[in-house]
């Protein structure tokens, strides 16, 4: 077939704020002048009903002034930005585990080790620059092994992949423990120094045996014996994860099971050996770093830790809240129950991003009052009271962002922004003094500095250093050394006190999926990302690749048969949640009962009306990676070809 | 500057260049030694992210004993070895060469190289009216970059780039041989039915604007392509979580062209395609 | 590897073509039907990627199967292989022999080289063309010396299916050369190769000795004859002893770069890095050169022995065997020889029960004149284009596969079995101080008995010539092929070995040795070199690839000029041959001015 002549939705740049007085009125534009003042208003007005969306897209910096937005202006801890819908469950896994949310190696590392698992990562798509160092480490002798239900461009790379069924990594890594317990290969050493609960985890995984396992993931267990002795026997090894793993109803459990593995093995805290989850967006570690979530302070510290609690409170002079906020998900939860009632969202999507995209646009509108911050007019926008005309963080701004090695690296401005547009901070400064609180800060290095006279971890990146070096990974405590490229070498100490915590071991049980498949669904819906496109499209769309084709329903060649429906045919795809019409690829990177959509495109076909909006109760992320869908031929055939 | 872990460091061994003595690490090439020694030897093919090709040869040097020139950029220095940059012969061949490049390659958009032809006195024109040329079009097949292949001087630069140093799609080869080598595809296919997935890695290290962006080759088809005009920044990529370094080559507000540092630890020069291209959505400015 | 394929299918026949060489397809993932386990658990990785070497053969399954490499072919054999379809494509059009563009399933292969052209090529080629335009079901293709000047002119039919079938026609003539086209299966046979070897039975012959006098197919026949005792000789002295006997016999290399043979044993036999690999380079294609076809046709488990001895020698279990591709006679009789030795335990796991394993791997060259550089030949066996690689490192330390490699021509090997036989000293003591042995010289042109001829180093080119019955008229001869050079008639007092040339300042080369007489047009013969070397450079180097092309240029402008109206040009020949000598990558380049300088110079072409 011809490619589709498919230009996406392109969106224009917001040059001038825009306001309405009531939602059923088109926007109208606005001073800023008016647009803040109405945005203090209908904040001001909710304030003990507030939520911040801050944006994994834009600075550390930002992300600093918007969290302490948060908590100091409005007086809450709820902040939060789309970490959530991808990896707050490696942060809350890793945290756990390890009391630091980071990747614990680093890209170079992985160029000298010489086992690699990709475990439900398409780095190759999704990742690309950061498959170039899995690619350098396989040149350099490196076998690698991938676990994913799609024999992806990753995979197709792999000595060995394994098309496990979705939703089941847990009895998958259960399985690779026990094969290591068994046949004798567990670092004995380091589980008695470093870990704890390994006794409990030997209980837990030993019923899954890797004939059960075959049962129930669809590996062979012959696969998954020889994947538990490559890691095993590796001297070095990288366990590196993406969304397969975090989106899941328990993708916080998916995680654990998969550090079980490096507890296992002694495969963390070493060169070359570590655990390593793909961040999705240019700054979603930052945010995280900077606080803009609901449950720690800049620095990645504890709001529950009285003594964080008082540095921060003398630093900025405010009170802090000593609970945790809501977060992402439950926010929306609270946008039902009326208990949240105006939002301030930067950067943000998730009228498209969110899972049950419906439910979520209806929540939006019920709130009191929304105040948008974006270079677009997303449809998240488009529900908004105020839309505030922003900058884009990383061509209009200065500043820094982390990446997924925790390298800090600077931002710098290279295009003016358009029109009235105006730079995040400002905007946020600017609304903060109409509600009492005048912050001055000179620029974007200011703001850093006043961070770094938090974060420990921050403190020896001075804007000087991080030019340097072409960016420093954290922790950096000193400003005249850098730290090893991994973390957690103090598990290998000898010296207890050194040594610190414990590793424990995480005791999580196999759940499956909650959209369960039967007779009426039959077809296992999962999602991922293409090369060229990114989230909901909207940065995406802006050029024209050659690669692009739009939206798809890709089913197996088996399942486009048995259907009886053929390239380009447009189709009903229905989950429990919604339907939609889309047409149909044929990749035989699938297997029959297996189909895959992106979200790439959400103004053709709104995938996200099918997901299901189970989350992780601990890390509040959505199951985009299992719906059960059934599709059906449209009464008369439409065929794009 | 601050203390960064060194590796296990390496031996030293001492050779002359031009009768003067240099100190340069094992695994040192003869050109590393030039450079570090200030002798101006000019090159093509050698790029700082591959290994050495050698295969413009331009930048031959002559070493005692050896029978014929060597090309400083992949020989590595021995010690012991008496290395002359600057001999009537070494500038003979690249002369020559240069000569044979400028006969048959459009050159107008090689950095350098007109001084070179100028420094060399090299006389492309005395091959005569009728010397083979590449006799190329301009292949534009897509809205990203263009292959004026017009403009190609073999150097394999690409052909590594995409291949096993780097971006491993191996979407371009060397098809043919001798004068009628061309890079292509397979089936020499245009590049949108081809493995091709548009990273711009290529682009990034072609050294003659063979390959480049369809908003540069647009501009220069215009005439307004201004280097001169333009401001380079370097940002982080707002695709990803992979960091990748961005050089945003700006003029008039508008970014043209973007590079990514060659010496950067995340991305050691390479992008993918939405840090390469994925920037249009910044300027959609009404 | 996450290959990217177009829609372009296989055929049945070029699927059937694949999988005779490769076996089915073991998945789906390479091409086999779907099935469940498959989309449960792929394999793939290092071992994959290890088959590429695979990747010339399976081109020639393809091509002797169908004529030439479609897309879907060549797709298929990449999804086989695990290698990237535009790598594929590039390699599939480096080689002459091979076609991505739909042609007959039968090419008529036309030598139009030197010894071909002074015997009427030109004429021969019109009267073909005629007779087989479009439309007759055959292509016919100018080719380059077909190793066949001794009964120039020459002309190869071959033709694709399963088999495919060949036929060699020489001395063809249109009618002949339309008849081995059409019908190759019924086409005269060829004569036996001892036809070449006018001293054939002759006493005191080393090299030459079995050629016609054993049967090339029989084992037995060439243990009858002395075979396979040199082999015994090499196991009760050890490789090292080996390697002492070859180094003192003073042995160098026949190639033309004359190396000292033990030399590059002993560097190979030390190397620390294992596996070593051996290589016989038998990609004869200097235009003028045809000995190694015609020992390996006539005697082919000389080299077969010769193999196995080098490779005892330094280390090596496996020898791979690179032979011309336009060499069919020498394949059919080699495979068969292989085969043999293999059946009776001279090759495998245990060689005559001596607990050495040595096998032997024949690839075929498909026309590329440059494959006959090592380095070349092997990116081309490793399944890349024969590009030749910088030296340093140099084979012994990095060669095949990136391992230790000794690399010798058939000449060199065959020159092996009597340093073992008749022990080095008296070996030593044949030819020159620092020519030692006998050598073989490819007599062609204007000479009454063209052939083969073996004399002992230190025969003077008058002496080779009179023995081949040069004729009347003689005005010049071109020793050492293409990369060779001219000398006068007036010159054959000059020793045939390495120094005695050298001093002559000429080179032996390969043992070209071709007599032009008056009637040969010296600017045409120039011109036609010059198209060799421009059709054979591979490209990588711009001295070679652009200076081959500008030597052709300026050989053509003045080839109806002399004196003053050449001398521009000559002059500009001059500065580009001395940057092609200095700064080329590999000996192409190198050389490919030779013949041109010494024909003004020592001719005086032109004036």
């Amino acid at each position: 077939m011809s490619k589709r002549d498919r230009s996406p939705k392109t969106y224009t740049r917001l040059t001038h704020p825009l306001v309405r007085d009531s939602r059923d009125e088109p926007f109208r534009r606005a001073t800023w002048e008016e647009a803040l003042d109405r945005a203090a208003r209908g904040l001001a007005r909710n304030r003990d009903a507030f939520g911040l969306f801050s944006c994994a897209r834009a600075t550390n910096e930002m992300n600093y002034v918007a969290q302490k937005f948060a908590r100091v202006v409005m007086g809450t801890n709820n902040v939060d930005s789309c970490n959530r819908t991808c990896h707050a469950p490696s942060v809350a896994g890793l945290s756990a585990a390890f009391g630091s949310g980071g990747g614990t190696s680093s890209y170079e590392e992985i160029e000298h080790t010489d086992v690699i698992v990709m475990w439900g990562s398409n780095a190759r798509f999704a990742h690309p620059i950061f498959f170039q160092h899995v690619l350098k480490g396989i040149r350099n002798g490196a076998r690698m092994y991938a676990v994913d239900p799609r024999r992806t461009s990753t995979a197709e790379w792999a000595e060995s992949w394994m098309g496990l069924n979705v939703g089941t990594d847990i009895p998958m890594a259960h399985a690779i423990g026990r094969e290591i317990i068994h046949a004798g290969l567990a670092n004995e050493a380091f589980i008695e120094r470093a870990t704890s609960g390994f006794e409990e985890y030997k209980n837990l995984v030993e019923p899954w045996t890797p004939s059960l396992a075959e049962k129930v993931t669809g590996v062979p267990a012959a696969a998954i014996r020889e994947l538990a002795h490559a890691y095993a026997r590796a001297e070095r090894a990288q366990l590196c994860w993406t969304l397969g793993i975090t989106e899941h109803h328990n993708g916080t459990d998916n995680v654990r099971a998969l550090i079980n593995l490096s507890l296992l093995t002694g495969h963390v805290g070493r060169y070359g050996s570590g655990l390593q989850p793909l961040r999705g967006q240019n700054n979603v570690q930052g945010g995280g770093d900077m606080g803009a979530i609901p449950n720690r302070l800049p620095g990645f510290q504890d709001i529950l830790d009285p003594d964080v609690r008082v540095k921060f409170e003398s630093a900025w002079d405010t009170v802090i809240q000593p609970h945790y906020g809501l977060n992402l998900t439950e926010m929306f939860e609270a946008m039902e129950d009326g208990s949240l009632e105006a939002v301030y969202c930067i950067g943000e999507n998730p009228a498209q991003s969110e899972a049950d995209s419906e439910r979520a646009v209806r929540r939006l509108k019920a709130l009191d009052f929304l105040v948008v911050q974006d270079i677009f007019l997303t449809k998240t926008a488009e529900l908004a009271d105020v839309v505030l005309p922003a900058t884009a963080g990383w061509a209009e701004t200065d500043g820094t962002t982390t990446n997924s090695e925790r390298r800090v690296q600077r931002v710098r401005k290279a295009v003016t922004p358009p029109g009235e547009a105006r730079e995040d901070i400002d905007i946020i400064c600017d609304l903060a003094a109409r509600l009492g609180h005048d912050w001055k800060y000179a620029d974007a290095e200011t703001v850093w500095n006043e961070l770094r006279a938090v974060s420990p971890d921050h403190y020896g990146m001075t804007y000087e250093r991080l030019d340097e070096h072409q960016g420093i990974q954290w922790p950096c405590p000193n400003t005249d050394a850098v730290e090893p490229t991994y973390l957690h070498g103090r598990l290998w100490e000898t010296d207890p006190s050194r040594r610190g915590p414990l590793a424990p071991f995480g005791l999580v049980q196999h759940d499956p999926p909650v959209d369960l498949t039967d007779d009426r669904y039959p077809i296992r819906l999962t999602t991922g990302r293409r090369l060229d496109s990114y989230n909901t499209g909207v940065q995406s769309g802006g050029y024209a690749s050659p690669l692009r084709r739009g939206e798809f329903i890709e089913l197996s060649p088996e399942d486009a048969e048995r259907y009886g429906v053929v390239v380009g045919e447009h189709i009903r795809v229905t989950s429990r949640r919604g339907s939609v019409t889309a047409p149909v690829w044929v990749d035989t990177a699938l297997r029959p009962g297996l189909a895959f959509m992106t979200m790439h495109f959400p103004d053709e076909v709104d995938t996200n009306a099918l997901t299901i909006e189970a989350n992780c109760p601990i890390a509040g992320t959505a199951e985009f990676k299992a719906s059960a869908i059934r599709i059906e031929k449209l009464p008369v055939a439409t065929i794009v070809g | 500057m601050t203390v960064t872990p060194l590796g296990i460091p390496r031996r030293m061994l001492e050779f002359t260049i031009d009768g003067e003595e240099a100190r340069v690490p094992e695994g040192s090439t003869v050109l590393d030694a030039c450079r570090a020694a200030g002798k101006d030897v000019p090159t093509l093919c050698e790029g700082d992210t591959l290994r050495p090709k050698n295969a413009c040869r331009v930048c031959v040097v002559e070493v005692e004993g050896a029978r014929t020139l060597v090309p400083a950029c992949s020989r590595k220095a021995e010690p012991g070895m008496e290395v002359r940059t600057d001999t009537e012969r070494a500038r003979h061949s690249r002369k020559v060469v240069l000569e044979l490049l400028a006969s048959s390659v459009d050159l107008s958009t090689t950095p350098k190289v007109a001084g070179w032809l100028k420094e060399y006195e090299a006389k492309p024109d005395r091959f005569g009216p009728d010397a083979a040329r590449l006799d190329e079009e301009p292949r534009i097949d897509n809205d990203l970059y263009v292959r004026d292949y017009d403009k190609c001087i073999l150097c394999y630069k690409c052909v590594d780039a995409c291949g096993d140093q780097w971006q491993n799609t191996f979407a371009i080869s060397v098809a043919g041989r001798g004068f009628d080598a061309r890079i292509a595809v397979e089936h020499d296919a245009p590049l949108t039915d081809s493995a091709c997935v548009y990273c711009g890695n290529c682009i990034e290290v072609c050294p003659t604007g063979a390959l480049s962006f369809k908003s540069e080759f647009d501009m220069r088809a215009a005439g307004t392509w201004d280097e001169s005009a333009q401001t380079e920044t370097t940002t982080v990529c707002a695709y990803c979580g992979v960091g990748c370094n961005l050089t945003l080559h700006v003029q008039d507000n508008e970014i043209v062209k973007v590079t990514s540092p060659h010496d950067n630890p995340v991305t050691h020069g390479n992008l993918c395609i939405k840090g390469r291209f994925g920037y249009q959505h910044v300027q959609n400015r009404g | 590897m996450d290959l990217h394929f177009g829609d372009s299918k296989p055929t049945d026949d070029e699927r059937a073509a694949v999988d005779a060489l490769l076996g089915p397809p073991e998945s789906s993932w390479e091409g086999a039907d779907r099935s469940d386990s498959d989309l449960r658990w792929a394999r793939g990785g290092r071992e994959a990627r290890d088959r590429r070497h695979l990747l010339l053969p399976g081109l020639h399954a393809i091509n002797d199967r169908i004529g030439w490499i479609s897309d879907g072919a060549l797709d298929y054999l990449c999804r086989r292989l695990t290698v990237p379809p535009a790598e594929a494509y590039g390699v599939a059009t480096f080689y002459a022999m091979f076609s991505v563009k739909p042609r007959p399933a039968t090419v008529l292969h036309v030598c139009t080289d030197l010894a071909c052209a002074a015997a009427g090529a030109p004429q021969l080629w019109a009267g073909i063309e005629a007779r087989l335009g479009l439309g007759s079901g055959v292509a016919v293709e100018r080719s380059p010396c077909l190793g066949l000047c001794e009964r120039a002119p020459a002309a190869l039919a071959i033709k694709a299916g399963d088999p495919v079938r060949t036929a060699v026609s020489a001395p063809t003539t249109v009618e002949q050369a339309v008849l081995a086209a059409s019908a190759p299966d019924s086409a005269p046979e060829e004569p036996p190769a001892a036809l070449a070897v006018p001293q054939a039975g002759q006493d005191g012959l080393m090299l030459l000795h079995r050629v016609g006098v054993v049967d090339p197919s029989s084992l037995d026949d060439y243990r009858a004859h002395g075979g396979y005792t040199a082999l015994r000789r090499a196991f009760e002295l050890g490789p090292a002893g080996v390697i002492r006997e070859v180094t003192d016999s003073g042995l160098v290399g026949r190639g033309g770069a004359a190396f000292p043979t033990g030399r590059k044993w002993q560097a190979t036999a030390s190397q620390p890095d294992h596996p070593h690999y051996l290589v016989c380079n038998a990609d004869e294609s200097e235009p003028g050169t045809f000995k190694d076809r015609v020992l390996m046709e006539g005697d082919p488990y000389a080299l077969v022995e010769a193999m196995t001895i080098a490779g005892y020698a330094t280390g090596a279990h496996k020898g791979h065997l690179y032979l011309r591709g336009e060499y069919p006679r020498a394949l059919h009789l080699l495979e068969h020889a292989i085969g043999q030795a293999r059946a009776r335990g001279l090759l495998g796991d245990d060689v005559l029960g001596q607990g050495y394993a040595f096998d032997i791997e024949i690839r075929r060259g498909a026309g590329a004149y440059i494959c006959g550089e090592e380095t070349a030949l092997f990116n081309s066996i490793e399944g890349y284009r024969g590009e030749p690689r910088s030296k340093p490192p140099f084979p012994v330390e990095k060669g095949l596969f990136g391992k230790p490699t000794v690399e010798n021509n058939v000449e060199t090997l065959v020159n092996v079995l009597p340093v073992l036989t008749m022990g080095a000293p008296a070996y030593a003591a044949i030819g020159t101080g620092r020519s030692t042995g006998p050598k073989l010289f490819c007599v062609s042109g204007s000479v009454e008995r063209p052939g083969v001829y073996e004399v002992p180093f230190g025969a003077t080119l008058g002496d080779v010539l009179t023995l081949a019955g040069v004729r009347a008229g003689l005005r010049a001869v071109l020793l050492g092929g293409a990369a060779g050079g001219f000398v006068r008639a007036d010159e054959l007092d000059i020793p045939l070995t390495f120094e005695g040339t050298r001093e002559a300042g000429t080179t032996l080369g390969s043992g070209v040795v071709m007599a032009f007489d008056d009637s040969v047009p010296l600017p045409r013969l120039l011109l036609r070199i010059a198209e060799f070397f421009r059709d054979e450079s591979c490209g990588q180097c711009v001295p070679c690839r652009v200076g081959t092309v500008r030597q052709e240029e300026a050989l053509h402008r003045i080839v109806e000029r002399t004196g003053a109206d050449a001398a521009g040009d000559i002059a500009l020949l001059r500065e580009v041959g001395r940057a092609m000598r200095d700064a080329s990558i590999c000996g192409l380049g190198q050389t490919a001015w030779n013949a041109v300088e010494s024909a003004i110079d020592r001719l005086g072409a032109y004036e």
